[in-house]
């Protein structure tokens, strides 16, 4: 066979909603490829295939990424959030509950990647990280729905549930926040 | 996408020994991955260079910042350090891509990702940056969001990153480990405007690995503005990193690189050099802005930005003027 086309395969392992995975994979598989079609975890959607959607989004890391653009093999030893593994012990997160409370989908095609993105919001947010409509960098940023528009900009919605997903994003912050201060 | 070999390399003296001819260093992948998957680019190897030791920023002394390239987009533009000392550069990260993005891009990688050109980004065109003497269908086709300034016969493609247009006006350096050692480049010289060969972005040789940003240090108000065409997420049409220091009504000092304008980061010298010593005022703002403008040289669907750009200029040096 012609060397061009002969494929390059890598061993890799990943963890992956708490399972550790052994795979092997080709080193052109995205990590969106490789959690679809080699682990079956379809809830990561793929919109675009090139970053411009956010669709793909997952927690690699404990860092919202777009699995499309991740090379699988660039990544072997990371630990992977999808939306399959966003609730524990069966109960829905507190940003899931806002999802429904709020009316923050309807086709739900791109709602894997919006709810893993909006999970990662809501911990930059509470690192102090800014956006870029943050006024004062210096300061700690406040969640409000201007920041919660730009922060969540990297996920595209075609059915424009925009505005629930506001909601849903601003009230899972409020309540993530006012646990804290309980405990 | 053709196959590739990956090696992840563990040192600089590791990367420098696995890059060989046809291979690319990957940072976060995010630009190269995106071009691979175009067929744009074919590398036979990919050097992942995103986990070598250089993912720190360190605040040396004399106050300039020492930003390692495999510093994350995300962690550049969160560290308390540099939103403190050089919050315009901050602004310009946060300003560019998406916060999944961020979280992959490294500095590296950002100051080398290429123009989002569309005949560049589409295999089946003709393009001299990509396949040097096959021509430039931009210069007569969808060229509303190409370069108004520096362009050539060949090549009238904008670089898109933000960051780099923050680090023109901040006078910053790149440090290069290359096969004949180290040396260190003012980011004004990295990017080449396109001339004859605009299949050549920078003046970076192969195998030439970005290990850290320089900037050193600027205390006086300064800020990133950017318009695009939606209110985020999308790439600049015009953006500006300006700073400016006025002593009673006067310019002691001022800096303006303009980006999506030209082939790189654009200094605008001459508006910088009109405003030394002439007083602080919008009159004066908009003289500079025209001074430099004068050089632009609009393509057919891009004379918007000529006016574009002069109302940044004017209203952000008026603007840094009130806080100054
Ligand atoms: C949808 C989308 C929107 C975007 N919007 C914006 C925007 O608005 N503004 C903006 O500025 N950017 C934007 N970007 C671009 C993004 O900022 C870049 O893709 C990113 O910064 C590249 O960094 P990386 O580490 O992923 O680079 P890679 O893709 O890994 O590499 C890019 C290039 O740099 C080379 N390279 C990487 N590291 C080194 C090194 N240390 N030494 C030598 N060579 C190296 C690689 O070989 C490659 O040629 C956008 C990207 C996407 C996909
Ligand atoms: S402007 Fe440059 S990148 Fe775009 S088609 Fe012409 S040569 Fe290619
Ligand atoms: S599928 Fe990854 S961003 Fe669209
Ligand atoms: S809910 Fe249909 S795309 Fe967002």
């Amino acid at each position: 066979m012609d060397s061009e086309v002969t494929p390059v395969h890598a061993e890799i392992t990943l963890l992956v909603n708490g399972t550790e995975h052994r795979l092997r994979v080709d080193t052109r598989a995205s990590l969106l490829d490789t959690l679809r079609e080699d682990l079956g975890l379809t809830g990561s959607k793929k919109g675009c295939d090139h970053g411009q959607c956010g669709a793909c989004t997952v927690l690699l890391d404990g860092r919202r990424a777009n699995a499309c653009l991740a090379l699988a093999v660039a990544h072997d030893g990371a630990e992977v959030v999808t939306v399959e593994g966003l609730a524990r012990d069966g109960r829905l997160s507190a940003l899931q509950e806002a999802f429904i409370e709020q009316d923050g989908f309807q086709c739900g095609y791109c709602t894997p990647g919006q709810l893993c993105s909006a999970t990662a919001v809501l911990d930059e947010a509470e690192r102090g990280w800014p956006s870029a409509v943050t006024e004062d960098l210096r300061g700690d940023p406040v969640l409000d729905d201007d920041e919660i528009r730009e922060r969540m900009s990297g996920n595209l919605c075609r059915c424009g549930a925009y505005t629930g997903i506001v909601k849903a994003v601003g009230e899972a912050a409020r309540k993530t926040q006012a646990e804290e201060a309980k405990a | 996408m053709r196959p590739f070999a990956y090696e992840r390399a563990a040192t600089a003296d590791d990367a420098l020994r696995l890059h060989e001819d046809g291979a690319y260093y990957l940072g976060g992948g995010t630009n190269l991955v995106d071009l691979m998957r175009l067929g744009v680019e074919e590398p036979a190897r990919l050097v992942d260079v995103s986990r070598l030791p250089y993912g720190e920023i360190e605040l040396r002394p004399d106050g300039s910042l020492l930003i390692g390239a495999a510093v994350g987009n995300s962690d550049l533009a969160a560290d308390r350090t540099v939103r403190e000392s050089q919050p315009m550069l901050a602004q310009a990260v946060l300003a560019g891509a998406s916060g999944q993005i961020r979280n992959l891009a490294t500095v590296g990688g950002n100051l080398l990702q290429r123009t989002r050109c569309s005949y560049f980004q589409d295999a089946d065109k003709p393009c001299n940056k990509r396949d040097p003497g096959s021509g430039c269908p931009a210069r007569d086709g969808d060229n509303h969001n190409l370069a108004i300034l520096g362009h050539s016969e060949a090549c009238v493609a904008t670089h898109p990153s933000d960051m780099a247009v923050a680090l023109a006006a901040l006078d910053a350096s790149v440090h290069v480990r290359g096969r004949g050692g180290e040396r260190t480049i003012p980011i004004g010289d990295l990017h080449r405007l396109p001339g004859n060969d605009p299949q050549r972005d920078t003046v970076l040789e192969s195998g030439d690995l970005i290990t850290a940003v320089e900037v050193p240090p600027l205390d006086i108000p300064s800020r990133y503005r950017k318009v695009r065409e939606r209110a985020s997420f999308a790439f600049a049409l015009v953006s500006i990193a300006a700073a400016l220091d006025v002593e009673g009504g006067t310019v002691r000092d001022v800096r303006i690189a303009l980006g999506g304008v030209a082939h790189k980061p654009w200094r605008a010298r001459r508006a910088e050099e009109a405003l030394r010593g002439a007083p602080a005022i919008g009159e004066e703002f908009q003289r500079a802005a025209e001074a430099e403008l004068d050089l632009a040289e609009p393509l057919r669907d891009n004379a918007y930005k000529v006016p574009l750009a002069r109302n940044l200029i004017v209203r952000t040096l008026t603007e840094l003027g009130e806080q100054s």
